[in-house]
């Protein structure tokens, strides 16, 4: 591990959270100075003059190591297929990478102060944008909207997400662009779902016999978004070109093309040679980084994302129950070598289940430090003593787990075995048993039927801070649940604090409940919190107006925006 | 003749449904499921789970999921793609061209060297070209085709820059013949490799039974130039057996290569199977499956038809 990265990365405040365009620019300027000397002055001063071109130009490839193939965008996805969505389709509003909406199909997001939406949350007053239009050139209308809404709410449809949407009644179509609607209660996290929610035509699909399958559609899919489709070649890539009509900014490309890689070396390679424009999803791989920031006319830069890296306990297992055990195995994670060692030092340490760049985060939680002799005592004074063959004990469970994840993926294989390392330090005994994904995330993990695991996790709701899927104790899904509460958590504390925080509008309110949470998950620890993520992202030299956005899962949210340097 | 046809054409038959049954049962039976990959997807519910499961089929007995699946097939339905939603037999024949283009060229290649380094082989035997050929033909079969591939790329693509890291044609390019032969060359020579020294090995033992057999010592005697003897007499009937072996190669052919398609980026069916198993979808996983037996029974066939042709010793019962 070289130490020139370690005091970059981590040093005072986290610098992956200030990354600002000028960051960027500089980044790339000195990789550029290091390798070649001939195009750099050139390309810095032009970088800092560009202006969009006056009609759209060129094309950028976009490399991705998974393959878009969901075309309809209300039916359930992956996140690589919302890079084509964000292009291909809008939403009522997008989330700009502070977290604030920006309007898209409407002319105004409705907030309680300009009467859109009523002080108690349930009344809803949209506005839509007179301009917009579907790619065949249909204008888009207030019917759209009420046949997207009955769509995802329709139950023989197979909506990839309902929860919030579920609780819209009464839509009621006012004239072509205002529509009101009601809702059952007050759903805070509402504006940020919606703000990924692709709207879908209604004059295209309300034929569709097979509303799951609509073939026509899903072989030509027609978005309003600044891209327009041209085509598919399966397993390799997908086209699209500037549309004429779009009704916001941009865009400033000729064509855009999503170029699915699937070894993640070979599309290092691609980026390295010229033939990607963009590295996509999980960028470059940590490994490559220190080689990646020397290439000529590149921005290699990490950026962070809203995925959490945390070690999850199966609650439900007799040797995770006593929080001393957990607390002693927070205790004894030498964390900071994990960060270090295997992620070359490019994620961030945390203690929230929030990503750092969240409204609601809380940066006084306690710190974690890497303590075992405290870790020792802990379980000592709780009554674990260790056993014949240095496995701790206590009343009959022995602490010995297995712990789980991909198997395959290298870098998580390695942090396993550090862990198992560290804690069999202080007498636990883990074993690694790992599956392949199919197997990892089915059954296994959706029925808590591991015992602990290694697992990567967005637990927001898009940019809000939602997390009751995970956290509330009616969501177990091995109880019969509705969630995504895979550890078994139940804090009636907790609970409480996620339905004031979802129930109302008071973002001040709300922040107050989302702070006391955090505190309770620190000290309860049903997941111990290792790192954020941060992507190493790779940009052409002079590809302008790419902006991280830890708000999305997706960086290619504002590709309408992108364009060449001269 | 028709007899023997019709024999062949029904044990054929017996076998794809053996291969079908056990296909089908091996698959489902693996752990893990197409559902897996949306479980880790905020917002979507244990009813929603449940809903997709019902919508595939994966809720009712495997029997009987296999029942309807084989019903639907002979009714000429292959079924629909879980991860793409499209038909089954058009994203099959959707790849078919990258792949026949790519081992098209390779099988090409292995057999035209392949020949000539055997039939050289085998005339100087023990020769120092015989010598290096069986070397050569033994670090060839030996070499990972994965490292083979990465080590290709790293030399002609990114430090020489003479050809392309991969894909089939130019991103965004306008896709002209020479563009598809310029990407094809590296892959088509990685994969060309191991075949080149599996034909090379199988034609020199070949050519070795030939040239002692008395027909090649009268073709000899008769005074005919050694090289009328050798590429006439003694090679075509050194590539008889090879009959047999190309007959093999036909699934190869329309297959794909699993490993150099991936280190390629080539959109081809080897790839398919593994994207396809990667995220457990049954119908196309089942759809490649009997596409390969087919063909595997057919290259068989058309093997012991093309030897019959071929070599007048041989009778079809």
């Amino acid at each position: 591990m070289n130490k020139d990265r370690k005091n970059e990365i981590t040093s005072n405040t986290n610098p992956l959270l200030t990354t600002t365009r000028r960051r960027l620019l500089a980044f790339g300027a000195s990789a550029g100075a290091l390798a070649w000397a001939g195009p750099k002055t050139g390309w810095i001063a032009s970088a800092e003059a560009a202006t969009p071109p006056s009609k759209p130009t060129g094309q950028a490839v976009i490399g991705l190591s998974q393959e878009p193939t969901v075309f309809l965008p209300l039916l359930a996805h992956i996140e690589v297929d919302e890079g084509v969505y964000f292009n291909l389709f809008s939403a009522l509003w997008r989330v700009d990478e502070k977290g604030a909406f920006q309007p898209d199909l409407v002319a105004e997001v409705p907030t309680v102060e300009n009467g859109g939406i009523s002080a108690d949350g349930l009344q809803w007053h949209l506005k839509l944008s007179p301009k917009a239009k579907w790619h065949d050139g249909t204008p888009f209308t207030a019917d759209d909207v009420k046949f997207n809404i009955e769509l995802i709410q329709n139950p023989k449809f197979l909506a990839g997400r309902r929860a919030g949407i579920d609780l819209i009644e009464d839509v009621k179509v006012v004239n072509p662009t205002e529509v009101t609607f009601k809702l059952k209660k007050a759903y805070a996290p509402l504006p940020s779902i919606l703000s990924w929610t692709f709207l879908v035509p209604k004059h295209l699909l309300e034929k569709a016999s097979d509303i799951n399958k609509p073939e026509d559609f899903l072989a030509h899919p027609v978005g309003t978004g600044a891209f327009k489709w041209v085509e598919r070649v399966p397993g390799d890539h997908i086209t699209l070109t500037a549309s004429d009509s779009y009704h916001g900014t941009g865009p400033y490309l000729e064509k855009l093309i999503f170029k699915y890689v699937p070894e993640l070396t070979v599309l290092y390679t691609q980026f390295q040679t010229g033939d990607v424009d963009y590295v996509g999803i999980q960028g470059i791989t940590p490994d490559h980084y220190d080689e990646a920031k020397t290439l000529a006319d590149r921005h290699v830069t990490p950026v962070p994302q809203p995925f959490i890296e945390n070690i999850a306990f199966n609650l439900g297992k007799p040797v995770f129950q006593d929080p001393a055990v957990r607390e002693a195995l927070y205790l004894a994670m030498d964390k900071q070598s994990v960060i270090e060692q295997i992620y070359y030092g490019l994620p961030s340490q945390t203690e929230s289940f929030l990503p750092k760049q969240s409204w609601a985060f809380n940066a006084d939680l306690p710190k974690h430090a890497y303590d075992p002799e405290k870790a020792k005592k802990l379980l000592d004074d709780a009554g674990w003593k260790p056993g014949g063959d240095g496995v701790r004990e206590k009343s009959g469970v022995r602490l010995e787990f297995t712990n789980s994840t991909t198997a395959g993926n290298h870098v998580r294989e390695q942090a396993q075995q550090l862990l198992q390392q560290n804690w069999a330090d202080i007498g636990a005994k883990m074993s690694i048993q790992n599956f392949p994904p199919a197997v990892m995330w089915g059954e296994n993990w959706t029925n808590s039927k591991f015992d602990s695991a290694m697992v990567g996790i967005d637990f927001m709701v898009g940019p809000d801070p939602d997390a009751t899927q995970y956290f509330a104790s009616t969501g177990i899904p091995a109880k019969g649940g509705g969630g995504d509460n895979t550890t078994q958590y139940a804090n009636a504390d907790v609970d409480k604090l996620l339905a004031e925080g979802a129930s109302t509008v008071d973002v001040a309110k709300r922040k107050a409940a989302y702070l006391k949470m955090q505190e309770l998950t620190r000290k309860d620890l049903p997941y111990l919190p290792i790192f954020q993520y941060a992507m190493v992202q790779g940009v052409k030299g002079k590809l302008e107006g790419f902006t991280p956005n830890v708000n999305v899962q997706e960086n290619c949210w504002n590709a309408c925006t992108w364009y060449w340097a001269s | 003749m028709a007899n023997f046809l019709l024999g062949r054409l029904l044990q054929s038959l017996v076998l794809l449904l053996i291969v079908s049954v056990i296909g089908f049962a091996v698959l489902h039976l693996a752990p893990g499921g197409p559902l897996a990959q949306f479980a880790l997807i905020p917002g979507l519910t244990k009813e929603d789970l449940a809903r997709m499961a019902h919508e595939m089929g994966l809720d009712r007995p495997l029997p009987m999921q296999y029942w309807e699946w084989l019903t639907r097939l002979l009714g000429g339905d292959w079924g629909h793609s879980y991860r793409d939603n499209r038909p089954v037999l058009d994203v099959i024949t959707g790849r078919l061209p990258a792949t026949l283009e790519l081992m098209g060229a390779a099988i090409l290649i292995s057999v035209l060297a392949g020949a000539w380094i055997g039939v050289m082989g085998a005339i100087r035997r023990y020769s120092i070209f015989d010598m290096l050929a069986t070397i050569g033909a033994m670090v060839a079969l030996s070499i990972p085709t994965f490292w083979f591939g990465l080590i290709v790329i790293y030399i002609f693509s990114v430090h020489l820059g003479w050809l392309p890291p991969g894909n089939r044609t130019t991103v965004g390019g306008d896709g002209s013949f020479l563009d598809y032969l310029h990407h094809l060359i590296a892959p088509a020579a990685v994969l060309a490799l191991v075949e080149v020294a599996i034909w090379s090995r199988y034609i020199r033992a070949s050519m070795l039974d030939v040239v002692n057999q008395d027909y090649i010592r009268t073709a000899r005697a008769k005074g005919l130039p050694e090289r009328t003897v050798l590429w006439h007499h003694a090679l075509r009937n050194a590539l008889l057996p090879m009959i047999a072996l190309a007959g093999v190669e036909i699934p190869t052919l329309l297959g794909g290569a699993l490993v150099a398609e991936t280190v390629f980026t080539w959109p081809g069916m080897g790839r398919l199977l593994l994207d396809s198993l990667g995220y457990r979808d049954y119908p196309v996983v089942m759809g490649i499956l009997m596409f390969s037996a087919v063909l595997a029974l057919l290259g068989n066939l058309l093997a012991d038809l093309f030897a019959a042709v071929a070599d007048p010793r041989v009778r079809l019962a």
